[in-house]
């Protein structure tokens, strides 16, 4: 299985360096789309199939959909060409590498990411399944945030519509 | 090339996803792709959620605490995504511009 785990992680970073290199904030937006599958796909392998799924449905589904909608409303246009200052990129650059450094470094170190993949051995049976088992927890365990995050999507809402207003009374 | 993935695999790949945003944040000037790609490096730090929840088998299930972890911060990254594109549409109404070198003053 670990060919696939190749495939869709190339994909997914090759989607995330499209979207910082393409002028045109459209196929930005599109690279955006590729990869969070790609993403969404390594969830999958990984087991996670309900935030395998809610990944594409909410960010490829509602959050890209809003950013075109934007994109299109505010008729971006491309970015001129215009020699970006080369001490920007080699900042940029520096700060990348330190780092993706620090990562390795991390994760050469520890003994905890040299685990290979446990097997799962409940897979059958009722009351098994992760959208069973998350929803359980979110209504048992996890109520109270869960109510916090209604409040929090409630007010976004009203902030949306307040900032959007052109006059206000 | 059939080599065993490890949590390492799955680690390295969100660092170097979050890696990608963290560039593109600091390199674009368009406001919408700044943003764009912090929504690249949430999605990023999501990867490692998953990747742990599922290494962590306990009573022969994944830790599902980090799949409702993930959970929430999907909501509030949706929330984030609502605002700050509102937040974005109210600069361009007053600007004219989505360039984050041309805003740089408070009120004039």
């Amino acid at each position: 299985m670990s060919f696939l785990f190749y495939i869709f992680s190339a994909l997914a970073l090759v989607g995330g360096i499209g979207v910082v290199v393409s002028r045109n904030p459209v196929s930005a937006a599109f690279s955006m789309i590729v990869s969070f599958l790609g993403l969404a796909a390594l969830f999958i392998q990984l087991d996670a199939f309900l935030v395998g799924t809610l990944q594409i449905l909410v960010y490829a589904g509602a959050i890209m959909v809003l950013f075109l909608f934007i994109i299109m409303l505010l008729d971006v246009r491309e970015e001129e060409k215009r020699r970006r200052p080369i001490i920007n990129m080699i900042g940029a650059g520096g700060v990348v590498l330190a780092f993706v450094a620090l990562v390795i470094t991390v994760l050469s170190r520890g003994e905890i990411g040299k685990a290979t993949l446990p097997p799962l051995t409940v897979t059958e049976g009722p009351g098994t399944s992760d959208v069973h088992r998350i929803g359980e927890l979110l209504f048992s365990q996890y109520w109270f945030p869960v109510q916090v995050v209604g409040v929090l999507l409630l007010v976004a809402t009203v902030g949306v519509v307040v900032l959007s207003k052109k006059e206000l009374k | 090339m059939e080599t065993a993935l490890t949590l390492n695999h799955f680690l390295f790949v969100s660092g170097v996803l979050f890696a990608i945003g963290l560039a593109g944040v600091l390199v674009r000037r368009n406001l919408i792709i700044i943003f764009m790609c912090l929504e690249l490096m949430l999605a990023a730090a999501n990867l490692t959620l998953v990747a742990f929840s599922r290494f962590n088998v306990q009573d022969g299930q994944p830790n599902y605490d980090g799949q409702v972890l993930l959970f929430f911060i999907i909501t509030v990254a949706a929330a984030e995504v609502a605002v700050g594109l509102a937040i974005i549409v109210a600069l361009f109404r007053t600007k004219e511009t989505t360039d984050v070198t041309k805003v740089n003053t408070m009120k004039y």
